[in-house]
């Protein structure tokens, strides 16, 4: 008698244990997002990916739709090579404009793929043409500085 | 009564880092004898018997326990070896997160093959030989001190060992429990036919059981022979011991100074 | 003029003497604990050993893994959320609590409470066997303890650990929602997608279950030996117990340090 209860007990704290697990990884983490459903490749040249790293979303209209699983250097173009997986559900006309954009101010970077006219799909090791880089501040800043000074010469 | 010798002690001495604890000691024992080996506290009675069940290793000579020296068997001999030994631990030693019942049925669940209606009547068989059918259901906790002593033998009979170490099986009981686990003793060793070692420093319940007595002291047996026999000897250090006499070859006071040095009184009394 | 050097001395000799038997130690439990790998054969053959240990070390562990799970959570929420709003974010308190949750805080505080409440029982139990003659009496039965008490104990431990760490996540993050969306009224919506696009399945919440793994190994080892090793007395066995709850603190924190370092600077 007294076995068969500790056997229950223990069994459903299996369970218990098990099922938050499972709630971790599906309703806490994002699981059921990526990797479950069938995905495709395409990848894309930009000039500065700023902090973009592997494992960053790709959305389109905010809504998640892939993750960059590759980031390269390539020597012959002197830029940078990202690879993404596309959920294929999501299908995108060649001439999508692919940008790296800032979660808020301070937040993460992401690719923002922007669809654009064209009747003919990317397929699978497609690149994508059209590519806008990361902002990055320095940058910003020293080009509002110079314009600034130009401005001053002017009087 | 069969004459064919058990143990053969022979010349064994054992030390624990530098305290040498047991001389050259010289014993032998045979089947179905009750023996009793008795010393004073710290006399190494316990080391012997621990000696006998292989759990520590003699610094030389050796015991042979139905003709194998046990420090010389490896591991798996050693423990085929202790399944025919029982042991009674001073206090039972119970497996205080077990039943009196999966107490006794411990040794018979670890080593055989038994079916478990088969074990609930040899337990029920080894509980009801102590008197103590009735409380197979207990734990320990709930057991008084003698309970507990008779459901450690329970146990350490569970499969008829052919030696059986009884350490200090008297000691903290009321005078009831000690007749009846002496008692029991001697019926059990009489039934299983097998041999008992008691080590204990009760001399009047253990002298009105045993076939033989052992004496101790400091290491060396001091005096062996039938329980008449240590009666009536004069040998000092059995003298005082059966007859519990405060000084004698076992001095009342610890080694030290002379009494007047040690109070400082040397130069007042010059 | 002689009197400080001798001191200095005597106290270098003492720092020597401590360095020398704490390595001394960490050789005896670690040849203890493959001892304890190698005799695991019998606790997988009878899994009802281990069984029953899950019930001491999981079942009854699980009530304060609940509780503090829940109160951890709640005050992550509420804090995060003072913080949080002063930026406009407040819909990132999900993210907060999660990823403070799965990454740090559930195997860390689940596996300091967990030493507490198990690993001290763990030691006091095997201690206390030992003690009363137990151990020795089951080895003149022929059973090897090691194979018989200390093997299933340590399994149920590392068994344990990884489930009640995910259980106390699990509390944490309700607690969060409890706290953040139904008192202080953070939208549900937000809530949960931002914590869903940004805690990562292989990167926080597999990392997090390694650990708490490598926690309840690290746990359960020190507290069997520090039972097994613990001075058969009353004082023996309760200094062995805070032994037990104090090194493994350390250890898992210490631990903690090295695995995060591992798992989220890459390599």
């Amino acid at each position: 008698m007294q076995r068969a209860t500790l056997d229950l007990w223990v069994g459903l704290f299996v369970v218990i244990g098990i099922g938050a697990l499972m709630i971790l990884s599906l309703k806490v983490g994002n699981l059921n997002t990526y990797g479950v459903s069938d995905s495709y490749v395409i990848k894309g040249n930009f000039d500065n990916i700023g902090g973009l790293k592997t494992r960053a979303p790709v959305k389109s209209s905010g809504v998640v739709i892939g993750r960059v699983t590759d980031i390269q250097f390539s020597t012959q173009s002197y830029d940078a090579i990202v690879t993404m997986n596309i959920d294929s559900r999501y299908q995108f006309p060649k001439d999508t404009f692919a940008s790296i954009l800032t979660a808020g101010l301070l937040g993460e970077q992401y690719i923002g793929l922007d669809a654009g006219g064209d009747e003919m799909m990317l397929k699978a090791g497609d690149t994508i043409m059209k590519t806008n880089s990361a902002m990055v501040l320095e940058e910003m800043i020293g080009r509002f500085m110079f314009d600034k000074a130009s401005e001053d010469d002017d009087f | 009564m069969a004459s064919e010798t058990l143990i053969e002690i022979n010349d064994l001495n054992f030390s624990y880092d530098t305290r040498t604890i047991l001389k050259g000691v010289n014993m032998t024992m045979r089947r179905g004898q009750l023996i009793a080996i008795m010393g004073g506290s710290g006399s190494g009675k316990t080391t012997l018997l621990k000696l006998i069940g292989g759990a520590v290793r003699p610094s030389s000579g050796y015991v042979k326990v139905s003709g194998q020296v046990i420090h010389e068997l490896n591991r798996d001999a050693l423990f085929k070896m202790r399944r025919k030994m029982g042991m009674l631990f001073q206090f039972g030693a119970l497996f205080t997160d077990l039943s009196v019942f999966d107490n006794v049925a411990f040794q018979m669940r670890e080593h055989t093959d038994l079916s478990e209606s088969m074990i609930r009547d040899l337990v029920l068989m080894k509980l009801h030989a102590v008197g103590l059918r009735g409380a197979h259901q207990l734990m320990p906790a709930e057991l008084s001190g003698g309970m507990a002593r008779r459901v450690a033998l329970a146990r350490s009979i569970a499969l008829d060992p052919m030696l059986m170490m009884f350490d200090e099986p008297f000691t903290g009981l009321d005078p009831i429990s000690l007749s009846v686990i002496g008692g029991l003793i001697r019926r059990l060793t009489d039934a299983l036919g097998m041999t008992s070692i008691i080590v204990t420093h009760d001399v009047q319940e253990s002298l009105s059981i045993v076939d033989y007595v052992y004496f101790i002291a400091d290491g060396v047996i001091a005096a062996h022979g039938t329980p008449d026999d240590v009666k009536e000897s004069e040998a000092p250090f059995v003298h005082q011991f059966v007859h519990g006499e405060i000084d004698g070859p076992v001095p009342f006071h610890y080694p030290a100074q002379a009494y007047l040095q040690d109070l400082n009184l040397e130069k007042a009394l010059a | 003029m002689l009197k400080p050097i001798a001191r200095i001395i005597s106290v270098i000799q003492g720092i020597g003497h401590r360095v020398i038997e704490a390595v001394w130690r960490l050789g005896r439990a670690t040849r203890f604990f493959l001892l304890v790998l190698l005799k695991s054969g019998t606790s997988l053959r009878r899994f009802g050993l281990v069984i029953r240990e899950l019930y001491y070390t999981g079942v009854l562990s699980l009530i304060i893994i609940v509780v503090s799970g829940l109160f951890v959570g709640m005050v992550l929420g509420l804090q995060g959320y003072e913080t949080l709003q002063k930026y406009g974010s407040e819909t990132a308190v999900g993210t907060l609590v999660a990823l403070s949750l799965v990454r740090e805080l559930g195997p860390v505080v689940a596996a300091l409470l967990f030493a507490s409440r198990a690993g001290s029982a763990i030691t006091a139990e095997i201690g206390l066997m030992k003690a009363t003659e137990q151990l020795t009496a089951m080895g003149m039965m022929a059973v090897d303890p090691v194979a018989r008490v200390v093997a299933p104990r340590f399994w149920a431990g590392v068994i344990s650990m990884p489930l009640l760490a995910a259980i106390f996540s699990v509390m944490g993050v309700f607690g969060g929602y409890l706290v953040t969306v139904l008192f202080i009224g953070v939208d549900e919506g937000s809530f949960w997608s931002q914590m869903q696009s940004n805690v990562d399945f292989r990167i926080d919440i597999l990392n997090g279950f390694i650990k708490s793994c490598f926690f309840g190994v690290a746990v359960t080892a020190i507290a069997v030996f520090e039972g097994y090793d613990s001075p058969p007395t009353a004082e023996g066995v309760s200094g062995a117990t805070t032994r037990t709850v104090v090194t493994s603190s350390l250890v898992i924190l210490g631990l903690d340090f090295i695995l995060t370092a591992f798992m989220f600077r890459g390599l």
